[in-house]
């Protein structure tokens, strides 16, 4: 489809079709917008924050607000990295991060975030440590929504791909928190093939698949070798043709 | 259960757009939504158990385990608590054998917090069932306890009703007006259907241009020009259009659509009829929330009655082709539900989270249709402009702010109440009015705005200066500046939707902070992290409640320097002041069963 308009990214000129989001225009033009809630293939929900940016001195979501001709967009400032840094900790801060031990370890998408930003120490924040049960009532599926970070990624992709909505957000504020539909996993239809329970779904570790534990040594983890960025990890690279 | 499930859902013909009705209407009668009805619930309309689950966990006025026959909800907001509120919630405990928060054994009562009723004018105040009562003391309490205990129903509670329509048959509330100053516009007595005629006899164009002269702003907080807005949505091409008249107030401090409600509300249905004539609209929907849900009956007949004279309806107001019909749509207690793309999330059946824009709800709001939301005493203003014109309106306020401006006052002043005045009028002026003279700090469109200290009482009260939504809560020297704060913070913390990170994790860092500087464990450096994480917060959240949610703390730091610098020490001994040695020594003082020689001064006493 041909290009229509053009507008700038960090003084790099970027061009973009009408509808396109900041993000999927960057996307196109291979220039890298953090990102944790988005996800190739599912509508942008705008939730995390992390993609955050400044279009003509507006901050705004990447993933949801859409380009505008001739606008000038800010996203590796100092200003707009401290942003990501604060968002980027308080999710480690929501929720119980203790990476060593965690199946995700290396494949993260948040610790390579983490990684990305610079924040490898302890941070500012208090630990608001949470204590919800861990759901293995599945013979395939482990839910520990006790490192979730809200993203809707498995919501939406039950939802929309698989169309059974077995996830959903219940609570509100902080209480807020990913339920089943059931009281626990096992009663509901969900299965190891959906796309909700694909590695590249949940960008941490909450949704497990039994047996497949730990399956990557390290140094062969996902994010070993290279940091997060355009194509590197579970469902980067969205909008590209 | 079973049979109360399905009726509900047939009432609104199994429509899961209705979702929000169809759980108010089962809440009422099983007193509870338990996991069973919600999976008969959802298979009937068929959507999932959880997807119910999120809309019950969501709102505050359902619950997933049965609550008590009578529901107790006392208002827990900063001016009730400073009116004594805390004795209050004692005396129902007692009374009734329950701590808040719990239901009695014989499921016969429920006692329980929210956040803001509405009655800060006459405070302390509970909701019992749909029931308000107001200025309430120790012996009210009793009394109100006995008689429920006695079998004596809710509404029957009232000894006397308060003045004006609070005293008409469908509302009897003992809630008063409280009207210190009506002004020209809205509170002195207006004309019945005056503007809907005259509008009706002009071109929407027309219509419009009027507005623009006028100069009207909406008068929900954010100020942005009516005019504007209409025009988007008529221009917007649709086969559908949508009214909203925002009635949600949430905002600590706000009672004024209280008022108008009941006592403007014609003015109001006849704005919302001029807007939908306008904008070429056929669905009008008034948003009450749920804590005034004592006064839906009353609005429901107004309705009705303007249905039967043919002001409502097919061909309404005698324009040949102009239908437009209006229906209520209850809350269930959620602040953020005031926020105009969440109340269409709530309209809709969903939880009241704000949705992504663009689009605005002007291009696509309640069900994809353009809609127009505005404030009540927005569109009681534009009845009124219609009728007298946009010149004398603007006649009124300042340059940016035109008309007058209904203010909530609330706190240490001697008349609290709701006053009628032209925009740009300053806070000093305000507060001889309302007779306040031991005014220390004014905090001005309630927790989201800005706490002012003495030498700002200057400032005016309009757009060019400090912006309000009407909320004027007025607090003397005795009053604790950051518990106030903290309780700010609290109401956010609680209220917050929670879908971005920066205001569902950051406001509680914010609020934990706040409590360790209470406590006096805190250095200077930590006003720097207060500030830092306040900017992240208001920059990078998605809606206008994080975007304001800091101000709080960032205003009182700007404005109450000192209240900050009296707790916050160098401490000298070297150690982090966050880092509190005494209770980190306790547990092994505890299992030595002797003191610390280093720390404890007194060793030698041990
Ligand atoms: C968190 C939040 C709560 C709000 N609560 C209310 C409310 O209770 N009543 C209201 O009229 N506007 C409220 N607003 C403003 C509305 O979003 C919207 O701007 C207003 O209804 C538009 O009407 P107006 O132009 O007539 O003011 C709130 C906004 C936010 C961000
Ligand atoms: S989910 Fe990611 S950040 Fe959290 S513990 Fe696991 S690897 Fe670390
Ligand atoms: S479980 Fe995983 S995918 Fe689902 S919301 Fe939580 S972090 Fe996102
Ligand atoms: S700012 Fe707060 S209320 Fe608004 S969307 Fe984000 S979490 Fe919800
Ligand atoms: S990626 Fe845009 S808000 Fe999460």
């Amino acid at each position: 489809m041909s290009k229509q308009f053009k507008f700038e990214i960090d003084g790099i000129e970027i061009e973009a079709r009408h509808g396109q989001s900041i993000m999927q225009a960057a996307d196109d033009a291979g220039v890298y917008i953090p990102r944790l809630c988005d996800v190739e293939g599912l509508e942008p929900q705008g939730s995390c924050r992390v993609c955050v940016v400044k279009q003509n001195g507006r901050v705004v979501s990447a993933c949801t607000q859409p380009a505008i001709e001739g606008s000038k967009v800010e996203n590796e400032t100092e200003e707009i990295l401290g942003y990501r840094r604060d968002l980027v900790r308080m999710l480690y801060h929501e929720g119980n991060h203790l990476c060593p031990i965690c199946e995700a370890s290396g494949r993260c998408e948040l610790q390579a975030m983490g990684y990305r930003l610079g924040i490898t120490q302890a941070t500012k924040y208090p630990y608001l440590q949470p204590v919800r049960p861990v759901d293995a009532s599945h013979p395939d599926i482990v839910l520990d929504t006790n490192r979730c970070i809200l993203c809707g990624r498995c919501i939406r992709a039950s939802r929309d791909i698989d169309k059974k909505h077995v996830f959903e957000y219940v609570g509100r504020g902080i209480h807020k928190r990913v339920g089943v539909n059931g009281n626990k996993l096992a009663d509901t239809n969900v299965e190891l093939k959906d796309r909700a329970i694909d590695l590249a779904t949940c960008p941490v570790g909450c949704i497990i698949q039994k047996g497949r534990g730990f399956f990557a040594p390290i140094g062969e983890r996902q994010f070993d070798k290279k940091p997060i960025t355009l194509g590197v990890g579970p469902g980067k690279g969205r909008g590209k043709p | 259960m079973k049979n109360s499930v399905i009726s509900a859902c047939r009432r609104y013909a199994d429509d899961r757009t209705r979702l929000m009705d169809i759980l108010l209407d089962i809440q009422r009668e099983l007193k509870g939504i338990e996991p069973a009805a919600m999976d008969r619930i959802a298979g009937r309309l068929g959507i999932t158990r959880v997807e119910v689950e999120g809309m019950v966990s969501f709102y505050t006025f359902f619950s997933n385990r049965i609550k008590g026959d009578i529901v107790i909800r006392l208002c827990s907001d900063i001016i009730d608590r400073h009116a004594g509120g805390g004795e209050i919630a004692k005396c129902f405990s007692e009374a009734l054998g329950i701590a808040v928060g719990e239901t009695t054994a014989d499921g016969r009562f429920s006692l329980e917090y929210i956040p803001f009723l509405g009655m800060s004018d006459q405070a302390p105040s509970a909701m019992i069932d749909e029931t308000i009562v107001t200025c309430l003391t120790a012996e009210k309490v009793r009394l109100i306890c006995s008689r429920l205990q006695a079998g004596v129903a809710p509404r029957e509670l009232a000894a006397h009703t308060g003045d004006g329509n609070n005293g008409h048959p469908l509302i009897r509330s003992e809630v008063v007006n409280n009207i210190r100053c009506a002004g020209d516009v809205l509170l002195c007595p207006v004309p019945d259907n005056a503007g809907l005629m005259r509008a009706l006899q002009r071109r929407p164009r027309e219509i419009l241009e009027e507005l623009e002269e006028s100069g009207l702003t909406g008068r929900g907080g954010a100020g942005f020009p009516t005019s504007r807005k209409w025009r988007v949505a008529a221009d917007t091409g649709a086969e559908r259009r949508c009214i909203i008249c925002n009635a949600d107030e949430g905002e600590p401090g706000t009672f004024k659509d209280r008022v108008l409600l009941t006592e403007r509300a014609g003015l109001m249905i006849e704005g919302m009829t001029i807007a939908a004539y306008t904008v070429g609209s056929d669905t009008g929907i008034i948003y009450l929330r749920a804590e005034y849900a004592y006064l839906r009956s009353y609005l429901e007949s107004l309705l009705r009655a303007r249905r039967e004279q043919g002001l409502l309806g097919k061909d309404a107001g005698g324009k040949r082709g102009f239908n437009f019909d209006i229906r209520i749509q209850m809350g269930a207690g959620a602040y953020i539900c005031g926020e105009e793309s969440a109340l269409i999330s709530s309209c809709e059946g969903l939880r009241g989270e704000p949705k992504n824009r663009p689009p605005f709800p002007v291009e696509s709001g309640y069900l994809g249709y353009p809609t127009v939301v505005d404030n009540v005493e927005t569109f009681c203003c534009v009845a009124r402009i219609m009728d007298r014109g946009g010149a004398w309106f603007g006649g009124f306020g300042t340059g940016k702010s035109t008309g007058t401006k209904l203010f909530s006052v609330s706190g240490d002043c001697t008349r609290p109440g709701v006053y009628e005045l032209p925009f740009g009028i300053s806070v000093r002026e305000l507060l001889d009015l309302v007779d306040a003279p031991e005014a220390a700090a004014v905090q001005v469109g309630g927790p989201s705005g800005e706490m002012i200290n003495e030498s700002q009482f200057g400032r005016r009260l309009c757009l060019e200066d400090l912006a309000t939504g009407g909320s004027v809560m007025v607090f003397s020297r005795r009053r604790n500046i950051l518990e106030i704060v903290d309780y700010f913070l609290g109401f956010f913390v609680e209220e917050s939707c929670g879908y971005c990170t920066p205001c569902r994790v950051g406001n509680v860092f914010l609020k934990k902070r706040i409590e360790k500087i209470r406590k006096g464990l805190c250095e200077l450096e930590d006003l720097d992290y207060l500030r830092e994480l306040g900017k992240t917060i208001a920059m990078t959240s998605r809606c206008g409640l994080g975007h304001t949610s800091p101000n709080p703390v960032l205003s009182t730091i700007r404005n109450f320097p000192l209240v900050y610098a009296a707790l916050l020490k160098e401490r000298g001994d070297g150690l982090q002041a966050s880092f509190d040695i005494q209770s980190a020594l306790e547990e092994s003082r505890r299992l030595a069963k002797r003191r610390s020689m280093i720390y404890d001064p007194n060793y030698d006493e041990g």
